[in-house]
């Protein structure tokens, strides 16, 4: 089993090899070797990237695999985010409060350091109470259950009501967004509990690393994240080979086929869109220390749609496609949006890239999906001689 | 005869200085201290012994004050209003309207401020009332009913009588009645009036009412005999233990409990080297060890004790809390009550009407961005995000129309049609160019009209800024229609309402009566049949994509008119317009119909049971909504037979 799994994923061991290089590659260039040829805040946009790559692969499996287009997976993404904000802050601020208190004639009370705690974290939405939803905000163990648990359980209980009522294709896409809308429309609300669109911040700030410096931080999420990425390629490399994978493909070519089989089709859906769901909260839980804020803009259904692009941009139904997708996107769009493009002077007009990006890009998807549905990770299909 | 005659002319002399004494100056110069630095409580004097005098020099005097023209001449301390012609400064008599050639310096400048002015305003008003000119009696009317007091209501009664202008007069009775109400001598007088209030809907009525049902809260251990008591407050019920007992603190009838924060004060304060009261400073991080250490700083009594729970709850329950109004006649008490509920009855009624209207119109805008998308996803099976965009689209046209025709009634006129063409355009483009290669794999197509959508948005941001862009109505679409004080709905979203009335029509009819309509409907059921029925499915194709397109243009126009045109605000009603097709039913016009109203009724019924928090009516909207899908996954209204397979 172990041979034929490896064998029929020969595109994984390449993969897991170039990570690793690419990963040890990246570390002993960076600033803790001394080296510093890569800058930390560079380090930072590649683990980001990582995590990225991550969630596209959860894309991949559940679009490319088994053919329900979800525009809601960022927002799984999102909520991994704040679970893991929620400590971050909460953790933070403690200490912060600590400190200050520390100087006080006589100890301060349970009560009064979560007052202050809740003052200092809360005060923006003017508002000083802790609401329900942070009640274990300072057990990081919860929170990273909570990671897991809360993407796991929404998706679970949304795929659970909408694949029994047999809703399918396009129905399910606008019925996932409007999912995402919902999420991001109440974390907007500045009693949501979650500090409204001022969302949480500071999360670069690791509590109980105060003294590491950023640049070691920044490598040691960025292995994280690569680790992470190995362990969910793997994983859905394992999930998308062998009977079940075929099961989930056959449930894309052809639900009611697959359902005539005797296959119990709505179980199988519910169990790919809930553990991409999961690993997408993984991956946003590892993603949001690295940028050190989220906000509901983050959630906004348009970034769920990027990742749907990400993916149909790099090769659908080709794990290592999803991940070419979002980095080659990814990167390219911050190169473009962040001014490192040339302008392009046509004589009459000037062509700013931090404008026109998006133009391009939009089009570009369009003759991605006219002409090259495959995507960029098509090619790989002649370098190994095996059209299909 | 001698006798008589030294008699008369000492009367006249007596009435002279009678006379003299009724000068505007005199009365100015018993009271020149208040005169000159007046303060909002001492100008009351001078205003009542002026208002007294009934002297005609004194509404002009007064308006020369509160316009700070009266100055003080400095050697004697005569006022003198000032009239300045140039560099040329004359002082003129209040009485005698007499011009004196003034030195500069020679006199200062009365200042009074704007609390004074105010009060010289309010004493104005009631002169002004019988004003000849209308726009002062206006203006006096209204200041009255700014600030109602109990000294304006005679002269205003008194103006009534001679009032010519219809709507003056019904403005002052309906303000006097109010004053009466408030203010009115006898009990019969008030209850009179307060009940031919009741009809009133307005605002100002009800404060008027609510004035005198004003309340005060009263804590006692029994109620007192007489007291016109509104309520009696259940602990528990109406107000918590906690504010029961801070209200008992207030009236003196407990001692004041102790707080945490003075607790933490008084023990820093009593810090005897490692150790208050006994107990180590650095055990004191909870509010046990806290509540002990400050029970032994009360027993060597240093500190007030604290109050044990037992002994507040005991207070509590001794004690009545009742409400007690300040008006003392309960037989006025109870006739404002009662037209007060007679008032929010009828209001609550017009607030439901006044909703139903708001969700109608709400109802037609989504009807109007989403009747497009019904076509193009529901006929053609095709699912265009770039439909929001077209609404976009069509409302930046507006736009550029108005930068070139300047009348907004003709550029409209022009805007519609062209915003249609424009949009039927771009659509017909879209169909042959990207669409139309992408059949039969519906996914593919959201993505490819998605890249679409983001590329056209962000080429409108290129073009026209991101800042939000007006297209501004006609100016008989401004204003509302007003039925009362409640229920107004403005004319653009009557005529938004109308427009999505007419498309309706236009669309059942090109779809049930006309050529295309049957080969459109043809094409839906059976694609290749009606092919080799000679139709052409690619034309019918095209056309029907670009009927769907050229709608959205003509919502955007009509969308742009109520809100503001940006390059984003197609993506505001894409999410909305989907859910309208989808929960409506796919493929038919009256569920469209049937989920626009839906929506537009669910989105506002939330919203006004949640008035302040518009964002958690959309998330519940959406909630529901997807729950409905749960149970009618087909939409509301769903095809039957053949039609209905994927």
């Amino acid at each position: 089993m172990r041979n034929s799994f490896l064998a029929q994923n020969p595109s994984m061991l390449w993969f897991i090899a170039l990570l690793a290089v690419f990963t040890i590659a990246v570390t002993l260039l960076s600033e803790v070797t001394g080296v510093g040829l890569i800058s930390t805040s560079f380090v930072k946009t590649l683990g980001k990237t990582l995590c990225l790559c991550l969630v596209a692969i959860a894309m991949d499996v559940v679009w490319g695999y088994c053919g329900i287009l979800s525009l809601g997976h960022f927002a799984f993404f999102g909520i991994g985010g704040y679970a893991i904000g929620m400590w971050l802050m909460y953790a933070r601020t403690e200490g912060i409060v600590l400190d200050s208190l520390a100087g006080q004639p006589i100890p301060p009370t349970p009560a009064e350091i979560s007052d202050a705690i809740g003052n200092q974290i809360f005060g923006v939405v003017g508002s000083s109470e802790f609401p329900m939803i942070w009640a274990f905000a300072d057990n990081l163990f919860v929170q990273l259950v909570m990671v897991v648990l809360v993407p796991g359980l929404l998706a679970l209980v949304f795929g659970w009501l909408a694949f029994r009522s047999r809703v399918t294709g396009v129905y399910l896409s606008i019925l996932t967004q409007a999912m995402t809308l919902a999420l991001a429309l109440y974390l907007f609300q500045n009693d949501s509990g979650l500090r409204g669109n001022n969302g949480l911040s500071g999360l670069q700030n690791i509590p109980g690393f105060e003294e590491t410096s950023q640049a070691t931080i920044s490598i040691l999420f960025f292995l994280a994240s690569a680790v992470a990425l190995a362990a969910g390629y793997v994983f859905f490399a394992w999930i998308v080979s062998g009977k079940m994978g075929s099961v989930v493909k056959g449930i894309r070519d052809n639900e009611a086929r697959v359902r005539f089989l005797g296959y119990h089709v709505e179980s199988y859906k519910l169990f790919i869109f809930t553990t991409t769901a999961v690993v997408a909260g993984i991956a946003g839980a590892l993603y949001y220390p690295q940028a050190g804020i989220i906000n509901p803009g983050e959630i906004a259904p348009i970034a769920s749609i990027y990742l749907a692009v990400w993916v149909a941009i790099g090769g659908r139904g080709r794990l290592y496609g999803a991940v070419i997708g979002a980095t080659f996107v990814s990167l390219l769009s911050s190169w473009f949006t962040g001014g490192g493009a040339p302008d392009i002077n046509l004589g009459f007009y000037t062509v700013q890239w931090t404008d026109w990006w998006l133009v391009l890009l939009g089009l570009s998807f369009v003759v991605v999906t006219l002409f090259f549905p495959k995507g960029i990770g098509g090619a790989f299909d002649y370098l190994v001689r095996k059209p299909s | 005869m001698l006798r008589l005659l030294s008699l008369a002319v000492s009367f006249w002399l007596f009435l002279c200085t009678a006379l003299q004494a009724q000068s505007l100056q005199d009365i100015l110069q018993t009271h020149a201290d208040e005169v000159q630095k007046p303060s909002r409580n001492s100008v009351g004097v001078v205003l009542d012994d002026l208002v007294a005098s009934g002297l005609p020099q004194v509404v002009p005097f007064l308006e020369g004050w509160r316009d700070r023209e009266i100055v003080q001449r400095s050697p004697d301390g005569q006022f003198f209003r000032l009239i300045e012609e140039g560099d040329v400064a004359r002082l003129e008599d209040l009485d005698s309207g007499e011009m004196i050639e003034a030195d500069a310096g020679a006199f200062k400048d009365l200042r009074p401020n704007g609390g004074v002015r105010r009060a010289i305003g309010n004493a104005l008003v009631q002169f002004q009332l019988s004003d000849p000119d209308i726009a002062k009696r206006r203006a006096a009317v209204d200041a009255i009913a700014r600030s109602m007091d109990v000294s304006q209501l005679g002269p205003l009664q008194a103006s009534v009588e001679g009032e010519t202008d219809a709507e003056l007069l019904k403005k002052k009775q309906r303000l006097a009645g109010m004053l009466v109400a408030t203010f009115g001598e006898t009990p019969e007088a008030r209850i009179e009036a307060i009940d031919a209030l009741s009809g009133d809907l307005s605002v100002d009525v009800r404060a008027v009412l609510n004035t005198v049902l004003a309340t005060t809260t009263k804590v006692g251990v029994a109620i007192p005999e007489g007291v016109n008591l509104a309520e009696t407050l259940e602990v528990g019920a109406d107000l918590s233990a906690d504010e029961a007992y801070a209200r008992l603190v207030e009236a003196e009838l407990a001692p004041a409990p102790v707080t945490p924060a003075q607790i933490r004060a008084a023990l820093v304060a009593n810090i005897e080297g490692d150790t208050v009261g006994g107990v180590a400073v650095s055990a004191l991080g909870s509010d046990v060890a806290r509540a002990q250490a400050y029970d032994r700083l009360a027993a060597t009594g240093s500190v007030a004790a604290r109050v044990p729970d037992a002994n507040k709850a005991e207070a509590v329950a001794d004690h009545v809390f009742y409400l007690e109004y300040a008006e003392p006649d309960p037989a006025i008490t109870d006739a404002a009550r009662e037209a007060l509920n007679d008032i929010e009855s009828r209001v609550a009624l017009s607030q439901t009407v006044d909703l139903g209207l708001d969700a109608l119109s709400l109802a037609s805008i989504y009807f109007l961005a989403a009747i497009g998308l019904a076509i193009t996803f529901g006929v053609m099976g095709v699912i265009n995000m770039a439909h929001g965009e077209f609404i976009m689209m069509g409302a930046y046209t507006g736009f550029v129309v108005q930068q070139f025709v300047p009348d907004y009634t003709l550029s409209i006129i022009i805007a519609l049609p062209l915003a249609f063409a424009v949009t039927f355009g771009a659509g017909v483009a879209m169909e042959r160019l990207v669409i139309r290669h992408l059949y039969h794999r519906p996914l593919e197509t959201l993505l490819a009209t998605f890249g679409i959508s983001i590329a056209l948005q962000q080429l409108a941001k290129n073009i026209f800024g991101t800042q939000a862009r007006p297209l501004t109505s006609p100016e008989w679409l401004d204003g509302a229609l007003v039925f009362n004080d409640v229920i107004a709905i403005s004319y653009i979203r009557i005529a938004i309402f109308v427009l999505a009335v007419l498309f309706l029509i236009l669309i059942l009819f090109v779809l049930k009566r006309t050529r295309l309509g049957l080969e459109v409907r043809a094409v839906t059921q059976n694609p290749g049949m009606a092919a080799s029925m000679g139709i052409n499915p690619d034309r019918i194709n095209m056309l029907t994509f670009g009927l769907g397109s050229g709608i959205a243009g003509i919502a955007g126009v009509a969308i742009g008119l109520y809100a503001k045109v940006t390059s984003e605000m197609g993506a505001d009603y894409i999410v909305q317009s989907f859910m309208t097709v989808v929960v409506g039913g796919v493929g038919n016009v009256w569920g469209t119909l049937a989920g626009a109203s839906l929506i537009g009724f669910l989105q506002k019924g939330i919203e006004w049971l949640n008035p302040s928090n518009t964002l958690a009516a959309q998330t519940y909207m959406i909630l529901f909504i997807i729950l409905f899908i749960q149970f009618r996954p087909k939409g509301i209204v769903a095809l039957k037979g053949r039609a209905a397979a994927d």
